[in-house]
């Protein structure tokens, strides 16, 4: 057994803290998270004169997919490295919410990531990522791919704001009313 | 009573040669030989070119009474088409085409006058974007006769110029771009 019980953090998950490499996944995407919304929702109203009228977009969807990256990788290292235990003054309730709520997390992101994919690839063209390298359309366009992806894209972002607001709220609730660990256990030690 | 009936057999020997001689045409549309263009400057530095990829409609010509011909063409908003669907969703997005709120756009003739040299004036009304507008296209009669699968084709085109704000599109894609040429091309099949 490599999973330490309190003292220094390691890169791997404890019992009662995560491994600072989870907590970097975890940071990073909402980071990275916060900014796509914040640039999705200014980009599509910018004037045709602006600037970033470009820009904004080839940003969005060059750091879209490497979120997409993040989160892939994420989901591996989280079925990988075993979480740390709930604390013992969660109800089972709490702690089943818990549970879907981050389940859905990751079906909304990834379900997010791909719609947007679907928008930029609708007619075959491919995705530039920081000219960098070039992610290719992987199958031929449906009839309105773009503005089915594009309803799909918008609403579901909507609902991992909702979520984000009750997976936030959980932890503040933890921290100041049970005054608990569980918040501690994602911040660096 | 013998007036009355006379007059009965009058008005309907009148819309059965109406009916012979302006024949109606169908656009054909389902052999793609009907094409309703667009293009608008980018910038004032090219012309950028779409299309819309489904329409329908018809019209009456007749040789002998041309200025009563007619046409009627339902435009599909949503089907338009510029070769890049990022912009094709900008286009029928709020911005420009709005196609959930106006799924179609409408042309109906109010009047047709030839000018010779198989050139003609078609006057009508363009309801785009919520908006109905009369406006007028330069119309030439390309040919028409008997096609090698026994049915009869006649078919015209059509240009125009039309203001986008006009149409309560509203979008500032700059100077050089407040205005969309159409090009229409229309082979209408007689109907039988």
């Amino acid at each position: 057994m490599d999973r330490i019980q309190g003292g220094l953090m390691t890169w791997r998950n404890s019992r009662t803290h995560w491994g600072w490499l989870a907590i970097l996944n975890h940071w990073l995407s909402v980071i990275l998270i916060s900014v796509m919304i914040a640039l999705g929702l200014w980009m599509v109203d910018l004037t045709y004169y602006h600037s970033w009228y470009h820009k904004a977009p080839e940003l969005h969807k060059s750091l879209g997919l490497l979120l997409f990256a993040l989160t892939l990788f994420r989901l591996f290292w989280r079925l990988k490295d075993p979480r740390p235990i709930a604390s013992g003054s969660h109800t089972n309730l709490e702690q089943l919410i818990a549970r879907y709520v981050h389940l859905l997390f990751y079906i909304l992101l990834l379900a997010i990531m791909i719609s947007g994919y679907l928008i930029s690839t609708a007619d075959g063209r491919s995705i530039e990522v920081f000219s960098w390298f070039e992610v290719p359309a992987l199958f031929a366009g449906f009839e309105k791919q773009e503005d089915i992806a594009g309803d799909i894209h918008y609403w579901l972002t909507m609902g991992l704001i909702i979520l984000v607001f009750l997976h936030s709220a959980a932890a503040v609730k933890h921290h100041i009313v049970d005054k608990d660990k569980t918040l501690k256990g994602i911040l660096w030690k | 009573m013998k007036n009355l009936t006379s007059l009965i057999s009058v008005m309907i020997l009148s819309m059965a040669l109406s009916s012979i001689q302006a024949a109606e045409y169908e656009l054909d549309n389902k052999g793609a030989h009907a094409f309703i263009q667009f293009k608008i400057k980018h910038l004032g530095f090219s012309w950028l070119l779409g299309r819309f990829n489904r329409f329908d409609g018809r019209f009456t010509y007749d040789e002998q009474k041309p200025e009563q011909a007619s046409v009627i063409v339902n435009i599909d908003t949503a089907s338009i088409d510029s070769n890049h669907a990022e912009r094709d969703k900008h286009l029928r997005g709020k911005d420009f085409l709005d196609v959930k709120k106006y799924p179609q756009a409408k042309f109906v003739s109010t009047s047709f006058h030839e000018t010779g040299d198989d050139k003609a004036v078609l006057k009508g009304d363009l309801t785009l974007h919520g908006v109905t507008k009369a406006i007028e296209l330069d119309v030439e009669h390309i040919g028409h006769g008997a096609d090698p699968w026994g049915g009869y084709r006649r078919g015209f085109s059509a240009t125009t110029l039309l203001t986008l704000s006009d149409f309560n599109i509203n979008f500032d894609l700059g100077p050089a771009s407040r205005q969309v040429e159409l090009f229409i091309s229309v082979e209408g099949i007689k109907s039988k």
